[in-house]
């Protein structure tokens, strides 16, 4: 009976998380959309609901109603498995993230450090995905994606241990904490600009959308995917988006806390702190996404292994010596 | 490299400058219309849906010379006649094929008294293959419902011809 109670209690508490993730990410489409259209003097979808705000419900009932081929020749349990995977471990994640002091799913410890191996598993469900389906394309896609994920996930380590260098902790809650007086958007602000772009890069956003260059590639590893199962790779895809967009409110700008510490700021609850960085980050996104022309290959891992990682090197030697001569090091 | 081209590159100058410029048009009003609920300005040419016109006393205009039939690139328009018990020549079949018709504008070109004509209608898609193939009862009720417009049409194109 008391394990009854803790069972539904728990599930109470990730139904009030995840039910807000999967809107927002619904929301999120719409806004991508929207934006990629008026910078491009389009009106975007505006039919839908108000503003076409119901846009990404009727595309997701849409995709419900369409049929689920699954290729004969593909590897049918991996195949189906992929894009579980790929939403599985986008939604996860959100366990972590702080919403406020005291709202957090799981506070654990090593929160990054769980974060960051998430994020990293991200890559598994596409290259599944690619394999399974017995085909040139996707395969092809799914290579790309392995590579560019793996080699960007190194230039965001070494940029997450620049911020724990300046906070002592792993834990995000304490992150959020550490940046009370000061943003480490500030101190760290050429990391801040590296780690937004080894995110894009990372959920093969534009320009680094390699793996789904249609041009080329048909559409990666979703080739063969159809109806509910092709709206799972897509909604991982975006959930992977948003997370990202709130790793780096928590790591450079701030978290949940307010932006000046006055009274109209800091009795708004920090849930909405966070959601608007998150938006703020999330508009940069679909900015990018409708400015940029698409990276050469070589120039992609041209630009993760031979200047990024250097330089994001040498940022964590200089942070740690700044740190070391000045005597500010966070001694826990 | 240039100098001033490692200066540009490290300060990413130019992606600022294209993101001026991308937040610059997303205020400018649209290019685009929205469809469904406005539409774009229509020339007095426009080669939309076919109609067949009558005179203002109600006699149809056609006089069955089949000049259309015979111009059609596409051979979509059959005709048949025969002789009124009024001595006049008139039309017993007008068919279009409007799945083969090419919307050349031919027929209402060759059309000697101006009864075929096509007006600025271009919704009138339809569910089933059958509803395409149009009759004389389909154009001449094409021709009353929209006959303003045709008649505007025609006069605003005079000039020109």
């Amino acid at each position: 009976m008391e394990y009854l109670s803790i069972i539904f209690s728990e599930t109470y508490k990730i139904l009030f998380l995840l039910v807000p993730v999967l809107v927002s990410v619904a929301m999120i489409v719409w806004l991508d959309r929207r934006i990629w259209a008026f910078v491009q003097k389009r009106q975007g979808p505006n039919v839908v609901g108000p503003f076409g705000l119901l846009q990404s419900l009727a595309d997701a009932l849409k995709y419900m109603f369409k049929e689920v081929i699954i290729p004969s020749s593909s590897n049918k349990v991996i195949f189906i498995l992929a894009p579980i995977v790929t939403m599985t471990l986008a939604l996860i994640s959100w366990a972590v993230i702080p919403f406020s002091a005291t709202q957090v799913l799981a506070d654990i410890n090593v929160g990054i450090l769980y974060l960051f191996a998430v994020s990293s598993l991200g890559v598994y469900g596409i290259i599944m995905g690619g394999w399974a389906s017995n085909s040139k394309y996707p395969f092809l896609g799914a290579i790309r994606s392995a590579a560019q994920m793996v080699s960007y996930e190194v230039s965001i380590g070494v940029i997450i241990i620049n911020v724990l260098l300046c906070v002592g902790s792993l834990n995000l809650n304490d992150i959020v904490m550490a940046q009370e007086s000061l943003w480490f958007v500030i101190p760290l602000f050429p990391m801040f600009v590296i780690f937004f772009i080894s995110a894009l890069a990372e959920t093969n956003r534009p320009p680094f959308d390699l793996p789904e260059a249609e041009a080329e590639l048909v559409a990666g590893y979703q080739t063969e995917y159809s109806g509910m199962m092709y709206a799972m790779f897509w909604l991982g895809e975006y959930a992977n988006i948003l997370l990202m967009c709130a790793m780096g409110s928590v790591l450079f700008l701030g978290g949940w806390l307010s932006p000046i510490d006055l009274f109209p700021f800091n009795v708004i609850p920090g849930a909405i702190w966070l959601i608007l960085k998150i938006l703020l980050l999330f508009i940069l996104f679909a900015l990018v996404k409708a400015i940029v022309p698409r990276y050469r290959y070589d120039q992609l891992m041209r630009l993760g292994w031979k200047i990024f990682l250097p330089l994001s090197l040498t940022w964590v030697v200089l942070t740690a010596s700044f740190l070391f001569y000045f005597n500010l090091l966070p001694i826990n | 490299m240039k100098i001033s081209r490692i200066f540009k590159t490290i300060f990413m100058l130019d992606f600022l400058g294209g993101l001026t410029i991308a937040l610059r048009e997303f205020f400018k009003p649209k290019k685009t219309i929205n469809y469904p609920f406005e539409k774009g300005k229509i020339s007095p040419r426009f080669r939309g849906e076919h109609a067949l016109r009558r005179y203002p006393d109600g006699e149809e205009r056609c006089i069955a010379c089949k000049l259309c039939e015979a111009v059609c690139p596409a051979q979509a328009i059959t005709i048949e006649s025969s002789e009124r018990a009024d001595g006049s020549r008139k039309t017993t079949r007008y068919d279009i094929d409007m799945m083969k018709c090419i919307y050349c504008g031919l027929c209402e070109e060759s059309c000697p008294v101006d009864a075929i004509v096509q007006g600025p209608n271009f919704e009138f898609s339809t569910e089933t293959r059958e509803e395409l193939y149009y009759n004389k009862e389909k154009l001449l009720d094409n021709g009353d419902r929209w006959e303003n417009v045709l008649a505007a049409n025609i006069k605003a194109d005079n000039s020109h011809r």
